[in-house]
Protein backbone atom coordinates (compact mmCIF):
# COMPACT_ATOMS: atom_id res chain seq x y z
CA UNK A 1 0.00 0.00 0.00
CA UNK A 2 1.10 3.60 -0.71
CA UNK A 3 3.97 2.25 -2.87
CA UNK A 4 3.17 4.97 -5.41
CA UNK A 5 4.24 7.59 -2.88
CA UNK A 6 7.91 6.62 -3.19
CA UNK A 7 9.81 9.93 -3.44
CA UNK A 8 11.72 8.97 -6.59
CA UNK A 9 8.60 8.38 -8.63
CA UNK A 10 6.69 11.37 -7.32
CA UNK A 11 9.69 13.65 -7.76
CA UNK A 12 9.51 13.11 -11.52
CA UNK A 13 6.00 14.56 -11.44
CA UNK A 14 6.47 17.37 -8.92
CA UNK A 15 9.57 18.67 -10.66
CA UNK A 16 8.00 18.83 -14.12
CA UNK A 17 4.29 19.43 -13.55
CA UNK A 18 4.34 22.97 -12.03
CA UNK A 19 5.09 24.78 -15.29
CA UNK A 20 2.15 23.11 -17.06
CA UNK A 21 -0.17 23.77 -14.14
CA UNK A 22 1.06 27.38 -14.09
CA UNK A 23 0.28 27.80 -17.80
CA UNK A 24 -3.19 26.32 -17.34
CA UNK A 25 -3.76 28.49 -14.27
CA UNK A 26 -2.88 31.69 -16.15
CA UNK A 27 -5.30 30.85 -18.95
CA UNK A 28 -8.19 29.90 -16.65
CA UNK A 29 -7.54 32.82 -14.29
CA UNK A 30 -7.51 35.30 -17.19
CA UNK A 31 -10.76 33.81 -18.48
CA UNK A 32 -12.24 34.03 -14.97
CA UNK A 33 -11.19 37.69 -14.58
CA UNK A 34 -12.69 38.70 -17.93
CA UNK A 35 -15.86 36.77 -17.18
CA UNK A 36 -16.32 38.08 -13.62
CA UNK A 37 -15.14 41.68 -14.08
CA UNK A 38 -16.44 42.50 -17.56
CA UNK A 39 -18.90 40.00 -19.00
CA UNK A 40 -21.03 39.13 -15.98
CA UNK A 41 -23.96 41.43 -15.17
CA UNK A 42 -24.29 43.55 -12.05
CA UNK A 43 -26.65 42.40 -9.31
CA UNK A 44 -30.16 43.86 -9.02
CA UNK A 45 -29.55 44.81 -5.42
CA UNK A 46 -25.84 45.12 -4.64
CA UNK A 47 -24.87 46.25 -8.19
CA UNK A 48 -21.12 45.94 -8.80
CA UNK A 49 -20.10 44.77 -5.35
CA UNK A 50 -21.42 41.34 -6.34
CA UNK A 51 -18.10 40.89 -8.16
CA UNK A 52 -16.35 40.48 -4.80
CA UNK A 53 -18.28 37.23 -4.47
CA UNK A 54 -16.33 35.70 -7.38
CA UNK A 55 -13.21 35.82 -5.21
CA UNK A 56 -14.80 35.39 -1.78
CA UNK A 57 -16.81 32.22 -2.35
CA UNK A 58 -14.15 30.15 -4.20
CA UNK A 59 -11.53 31.19 -1.62
CA UNK A 60 -13.79 30.06 1.23
CA UNK A 61 -14.62 26.77 -0.49
CA UNK A 62 -10.97 26.00 -1.15
CA UNK A 63 -9.82 26.81 2.36
CA UNK A 64 -12.48 24.43 3.72
CA UNK A 65 -11.59 21.77 1.14
CA UNK A 66 -7.89 21.98 1.88
CA UNK A 67 -8.41 21.72 5.64
CA UNK A 68 -10.57 18.63 5.13
CA UNK A 69 -7.89 17.09 2.90
CA UNK A 70 -5.18 17.87 5.45
CA UNK A 71 -7.22 16.15 8.15
CA UNK A 72 -7.90 13.11 6.00
CA UNK A 73 -4.21 12.82 5.07
CA UNK A 74 -3.00 13.26 8.66
CA UNK A 75 -5.46 10.69 9.97
CA UNK A 76 -4.50 8.17 7.28
CA UNK A 77 -0.86 8.94 8.00
CA UNK A 78 -1.47 8.26 11.67
CA UNK A 79 -3.44 5.07 11.15
CA UNK A 80 -1.16 3.56 8.49
CA UNK A 81 2.08 5.08 9.84
CA UNK A 82 3.04 6.70 6.56
CA UNK A 83 5.18 9.84 6.70
CA UNK A 84 4.61 10.82 3.06
CA UNK A 85 0.97 11.51 3.79
CA UNK A 86 2.00 13.96 6.52
CA UNK A 87 4.35 15.73 4.14
CA UNK A 88 1.61 16.02 1.51
CA UNK A 89 -0.66 17.51 4.18
CA UNK A 90 2.06 19.96 5.21
CA UNK A 91 2.54 21.11 1.61
CA UNK A 92 -1.19 21.76 1.20
CA UNK A 93 -1.54 23.96 4.29
CA UNK A 94 -0.02 27.31 3.16
CA UNK A 95 -2.41 27.84 0.25
CA UNK A 96 -5.30 26.87 2.51
CA UNK A 97 -4.34 29.56 5.00
CA UNK A 98 -3.88 32.15 2.26
CA UNK A 99 -7.31 31.44 0.79
CA UNK A 100 -8.85 31.50 4.26
CA UNK A 101 -7.43 34.99 4.83
CA UNK A 102 -8.56 36.09 1.36
CA UNK A 103 -12.09 34.91 2.20
CA UNK A 104 -12.09 36.87 5.47
CA UNK A 105 -10.69 40.06 3.92
CA UNK A 106 -12.93 40.05 0.83
CA UNK A 107 -15.91 39.28 3.07
CA UNK A 108 -15.06 42.32 5.13
CA UNK A 109 -14.72 44.51 2.02
CA UNK A 110 -18.09 43.23 0.78
CA UNK A 111 -19.72 43.62 4.19
CA UNK A 112 -19.05 47.36 4.46
CA UNK A 113 -21.13 48.48 1.45
CA UNK A 114 -23.74 45.72 1.80
CA UNK A 115 -24.38 45.17 5.50
CA UNK A 116 -22.97 48.45 6.69
CA UNK A 117 -20.20 46.98 8.83
CA UNK A 118 -16.66 45.66 8.31
CA UNK A 119 -16.96 42.92 10.89
CA UNK A 120 -19.70 41.16 12.81
CA UNK A 121 -19.27 38.49 15.46
CA UNK A 122 -21.69 36.28 13.67
CA UNK A 123 -21.43 32.48 13.75
CA UNK A 124 -20.25 32.07 10.15
CA UNK A 125 -17.59 34.77 10.31
CA UNK A 126 -16.31 33.79 13.75
CA UNK A 127 -16.05 30.09 12.85
CA UNK A 128 -14.14 31.07 9.70
CA UNK A 129 -11.72 33.09 11.86
CA UNK A 130 -11.28 30.04 14.09
CA UNK A 131 -10.39 27.98 11.01
CA UNK A 132 -7.66 30.51 10.18
CA UNK A 133 -6.31 30.11 13.73
CA UNK A 134 -6.23 26.33 13.29
CA UNK A 135 -4.31 26.73 10.02
CA UNK A 136 -1.82 28.97 11.86
CA UNK A 137 -1.45 26.48 14.71
CA UNK A 138 -0.92 23.67 12.22
CA UNK A 139 1.79 25.54 10.33
CA UNK A 140 3.53 26.77 13.48
CA UNK A 141 3.53 23.22 14.93
CA UNK A 142 5.60 22.07 11.93
CA UNK A 143 8.15 24.76 12.73
CA UNK A 144 8.58 24.40 16.48
CA UNK A 145 9.04 20.64 16.89
CA UNK A 146 12.32 19.19 15.71
CA UNK A 147 11.42 15.54 16.19
CA UNK A 148 9.36 14.30 13.24
CA UNK A 149 7.37 11.76 15.27
CA UNK A 150 6.23 14.54 17.59
CA UNK A 151 5.26 16.79 14.70
CA UNK A 152 3.15 14.04 13.14
CA UNK A 153 1.26 13.47 16.39
CA UNK A 154 0.73 17.11 17.24
CA UNK A 155 -0.40 18.17 13.76
CA UNK A 156 -2.84 15.24 13.70
CA UNK A 157 -4.33 16.38 16.99
CA UNK A 158 -4.64 19.93 15.65
CA UNK A 159 -6.45 18.72 12.53
CA UNK A 160 -8.81 16.55 14.61
CA UNK A 161 -9.84 19.55 16.68
CA UNK A 162 -9.97 21.80 13.62
CA UNK A 163 -12.14 19.52 11.50
CA UNK A 164 -14.94 19.67 14.10
CA UNK A 165 -15.19 23.34 13.17
CA UNK A 166 -15.67 22.66 9.45
CA UNK A 167 -19.28 21.37 9.58
CA UNK A 168 -20.01 24.22 12.00
CA UNK A 169 -18.83 26.71 9.37
CA UNK A 170 -20.90 25.00 6.69
CA UNK A 171 -24.15 24.79 8.66
CA UNK A 172 -23.81 27.85 10.92
CA UNK A 173 -26.06 29.83 8.56
CA UNK A 174 -28.79 27.19 8.77
CA UNK A 175 -28.62 26.41 12.49
CA UNK A 176 -28.61 29.92 13.88
CA UNK A 177 -29.68 33.44 13.00
CA UNK A 178 -26.64 34.92 11.32
CA UNK A 179 -25.93 38.14 9.49
CA UNK A 180 -24.28 36.08 6.75
CA UNK A 181 -26.74 34.85 4.14
CA UNK A 182 -27.43 31.12 3.70
CA UNK A 183 -25.78 29.14 0.91
CA UNK A 184 -26.93 30.01 -2.62
CA UNK A 185 -25.58 26.88 -4.22
CA UNK A 186 -27.00 23.58 -3.05
CA UNK A 187 -26.31 20.23 -4.59
CA UNK A 188 -29.74 18.89 -3.69
CA UNK A 189 -32.07 21.86 -4.02
CA UNK A 190 -32.46 24.80 -6.39
CA UNK A 191 -29.55 27.19 -6.85
CA UNK A 192 -30.46 30.79 -6.20
CA UNK A 193 -27.72 32.34 -8.32
CA UNK A 194 -28.55 33.34 -11.87
CA UNK A 195 -26.59 31.22 -14.43
CA UNK A 196 -24.85 34.35 -15.79
CA UNK A 197 -23.33 34.82 -12.34
CA UNK A 198 -22.81 31.15 -11.54
CA UNK A 199 -20.55 30.67 -14.57
CA UNK A 200 -17.79 33.14 -13.55
CA UNK A 201 -18.01 31.79 -10.01
CA UNK A 202 -17.25 28.28 -11.22
CA UNK A 203 -14.40 29.43 -13.48
CA UNK A 204 -12.81 31.34 -10.60
CA UNK A 205 -13.16 28.23 -8.43
CA UNK A 206 -11.30 26.24 -11.10
CA UNK A 207 -8.60 28.93 -11.29
CA UNK A 208 -8.08 29.02 -7.52
CA UNK A 209 -8.00 25.22 -7.38
CA UNK A 210 -5.26 25.22 -10.02
CA UNK A 211 -3.38 27.85 -8.03
CA UNK A 212 -3.49 25.74 -4.85
CA UNK A 213 -2.39 22.72 -6.88
CA UNK A 214 0.53 24.74 -8.23
CA UNK A 215 1.65 25.92 -4.79
CA UNK A 216 1.18 22.39 -3.46
CA UNK A 217 3.37 20.85 -6.18
CA UNK A 218 6.12 23.40 -5.58
CA UNK A 219 5.96 22.92 -1.80
CA UNK A 220 5.97 19.15 -2.04
CA UNK A 221 8.84 19.27 -4.50
CA UNK A 222 10.87 21.13 -1.87
CA UNK A 223 9.95 18.51 0.74
CA UNK A 224 11.17 15.75 -1.58
CA UNK A 225 14.44 17.57 -2.23
CA UNK A 226 14.88 17.79 1.54
CA UNK A 227 14.39 14.01 1.81
CA UNK A 228 16.87 13.39 -1.00
CA UNK A 229 19.52 15.55 0.63
CA UNK A 230 19.17 14.37 4.19
CA UNK A 231 20.24 17.04 6.61
CA UNK A 232 19.26 20.00 4.45
CA UNK A 233 16.08 19.96 6.50
CA UNK A 234 17.96 21.16 9.56
CA UNK A 235 19.81 24.05 7.97
CA UNK B 1 -5.40 -7.57 5.78
CA UNK B 2 -4.50 -4.75 8.18
CA UNK B 3 -2.53 -5.43 11.35
CA UNK B 4 -3.93 -5.28 14.84
CA UNK B 5 -2.18 -1.95 15.49
CA UNK B 6 -3.78 -0.31 12.45
CA UNK B 7 -7.24 -1.38 13.59
CA UNK B 8 -6.58 -0.12 17.10
CA UNK B 9 -5.40 3.27 15.84
CA UNK B 10 -8.46 3.54 13.63
CA UNK B 11 -10.73 2.72 16.55
CA UNK B 12 -8.85 5.25 18.70
CA UNK B 13 -9.50 8.02 16.14
CA UNK B 14 -13.18 7.08 15.90
CA UNK B 15 -13.52 7.33 19.69
CA UNK B 16 -11.80 10.73 19.77
CA UNK B 17 -14.20 11.98 17.11
CA UNK B 18 -17.29 10.67 18.87
CA UNK B 19 -16.38 12.31 22.16
CA UNK B 20 -15.35 15.57 20.49
CA UNK B 21 -18.54 15.80 18.45
CA UNK B 22 -20.66 15.11 21.51
CA UNK B 23 -18.88 17.67 23.67
CA UNK B 24 -18.98 20.31 20.92
CA UNK B 25 -22.70 19.65 20.54
CA UNK B 26 -23.25 20.14 24.27
CA UNK B 27 -21.20 23.32 24.39
CA UNK B 28 -22.98 24.85 21.39
CA UNK B 29 -26.38 23.80 22.71
CA UNK B 30 -25.80 25.51 26.03
CA UNK B 31 -24.36 28.61 24.37
CA UNK B 32 -27.13 28.94 21.80
CA UNK B 33 -28.31 32.22 23.33
CA UNK B 34 -24.97 33.80 22.52
CA UNK B 35 -24.27 32.10 19.22
CA UNK B 36 -27.29 33.62 17.49
CA UNK B 37 -26.43 37.01 16.05
CA UNK B 38 -29.90 38.46 16.46
CA UNK B 39 -33.32 37.70 17.94
CA UNK B 40 -36.51 37.65 15.90
CA UNK B 41 -39.56 39.65 17.00
CA UNK B 42 -41.14 36.36 18.14
CA UNK B 43 -38.12 35.64 20.36
CA UNK B 44 -38.57 39.08 21.91
CA UNK B 45 -42.23 38.29 22.65
CA UNK B 46 -41.12 35.23 24.57
CA UNK B 47 -38.44 37.00 26.60
CA UNK B 48 -39.05 36.51 30.31
CA UNK B 49 -37.79 39.79 31.60
CA UNK B 50 -36.71 42.86 29.70
CA UNK B 51 -33.13 43.66 30.55
CA UNK B 52 -31.62 47.00 29.85
CA UNK B 53 -28.75 45.72 27.73
CA UNK B 54 -27.87 46.03 24.08
CA UNK B 55 -29.49 43.40 21.86
CA UNK B 56 -29.94 42.82 18.14
CA UNK B 57 -33.25 42.23 16.46
CA UNK B 58 -33.56 40.93 12.94
CA UNK B 59 -36.26 40.22 10.41
CA UNK B 60 -37.89 41.81 7.38
CA UNK B 61 -38.66 45.49 7.04
CA UNK B 62 -42.45 45.51 6.74
CA UNK B 63 -43.80 46.79 3.42
CA UNK B 64 -44.91 50.45 3.50
CA UNK B 65 -43.68 50.88 7.04
CA UNK B 66 -40.66 53.13 6.54
CA UNK B 67 -41.38 56.64 7.71
CA UNK B 68 -38.57 59.14 7.33
CA UNK B 69 -38.85 62.42 9.16
CA UNK B 70 -36.26 65.18 9.49
CA UNK B 71 -34.08 63.51 12.11
CA UNK B 72 -35.22 59.95 12.47
CA UNK B 73 -36.37 56.88 10.61
CA UNK B 74 -39.23 54.75 11.89
CA UNK B 75 -40.00 51.33 10.52
CA UNK B 76 -41.39 47.95 11.54
CA UNK B 77 -39.39 44.74 11.74
CA UNK B 78 -41.53 41.67 11.16
CA UNK B 79 -41.02 37.92 11.03
CA UNK B 80 -44.56 37.55 9.66
CA UNK B 81 -45.80 36.47 13.08
CA UNK B 82 -44.87 39.33 15.36
CA UNK B 83 -43.74 42.89 14.79
CA UNK B 84 -41.56 45.47 16.48
CA UNK B 85 -41.51 49.21 15.93
CA UNK B 86 -38.02 50.57 15.46
CA UNK B 87 -36.84 54.12 15.65
CA UNK B 88 -33.38 55.15 14.53
CA UNK B 89 -31.48 58.28 13.70
CA UNK B 90 -28.39 58.00 11.56
CA UNK B 91 -27.21 56.67 8.24
CA UNK B 92 -28.75 53.43 6.95
CA UNK B 93 -26.85 51.06 4.62
CA UNK B 94 -27.60 51.23 0.89
CA UNK B 95 -29.35 47.91 0.90
CA UNK B 96 -31.81 48.92 3.59
CA UNK B 97 -35.24 48.81 1.96
CA UNK B 98 -38.79 47.59 2.41
CA UNK B 99 -39.40 43.88 2.15
CA UNK B 100 -35.71 43.12 2.74
CA UNK B 101 -33.78 41.72 5.67
CA UNK B 102 -32.46 43.98 8.40
CA UNK B 103 -30.65 43.67 11.71
CA UNK B 104 -31.05 46.47 14.26
CA UNK B 105 -28.77 46.87 17.26
CA UNK B 106 -29.97 48.84 20.27
CA UNK B 107 -32.23 48.80 23.31
CA UNK B 108 -35.77 47.56 23.87
CA UNK B 109 -38.04 50.20 25.34
CA UNK B 110 -40.85 47.72 25.73
CA UNK B 111 -41.96 44.55 23.96
CA UNK B 112 -43.02 46.33 20.81
CA UNK B 113 -40.76 49.35 20.72
CA UNK B 114 -37.06 49.33 19.94
CA UNK B 115 -34.58 52.19 19.85
CA UNK B 116 -31.78 51.29 17.45
CA UNK B 117 -28.27 52.65 17.63
CA UNK B 118 -27.05 50.83 14.52
CA UNK B 119 -28.74 49.38 11.45
CA UNK B 120 -27.29 46.57 9.36
CA UNK B 121 -28.82 45.34 6.12
CA UNK B 122 -29.05 41.59 5.73
CA UNK B 123 -28.54 40.31 2.23
CA UNK B 124 -30.39 37.19 1.08
CA UNK B 125 -29.03 34.31 -0.97
CA UNK B 126 -30.50 35.46 -4.27
CA UNK B 127 -28.22 36.83 -6.96
CA UNK B 128 -29.54 37.95 -10.34
CA UNK B 129 -29.15 40.70 -12.92
CA UNK B 130 -31.66 43.62 -12.79
CA UNK B 131 -33.42 42.50 -16.01
CA UNK B 132 -34.20 39.12 -14.52
CA UNK B 133 -35.51 40.75 -11.35
CA UNK B 134 -37.82 42.92 -13.46
CA UNK B 135 -39.04 39.91 -15.40
CA UNK B 136 -39.85 38.09 -12.16
CA UNK B 137 -41.53 41.19 -10.76
CA UNK B 138 -43.83 41.47 -13.78
CA UNK B 139 -45.20 37.97 -13.33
Amino acid sequence: MFKFLEPNRIFLITSKAPKYVMALFIVVFFLGLVESLILSPEDYKQSHSVRIMYVHVPAAWISLGIFSSITLLSLSGFIFKNKHLFLIAKSLAPSGLVFNIIALVTGSIWGKPTWGTWWAWDARITSMLILALFYLMYLIAWRIYADKENVFKITTIITIFGIINVPIIKYSVDWWNTLHQPASINLLSKTSIHPSMLFPLLIMTAAFTLFSLLIFLMKYNTELIKIKNKGLDRL
Amino acid sequence: MYGQKVKLRFFFIVLIFLSLILSTYLVLKSLEENVVYFKSPSDVKELGELENKKIRIGGMVKKNSIDISSNEINFIITDFKNEINVTYSGVVPNLFSEGKGVVAEGFLKDRSFFKASKILAKHDENYMPPEVKEAIGEK
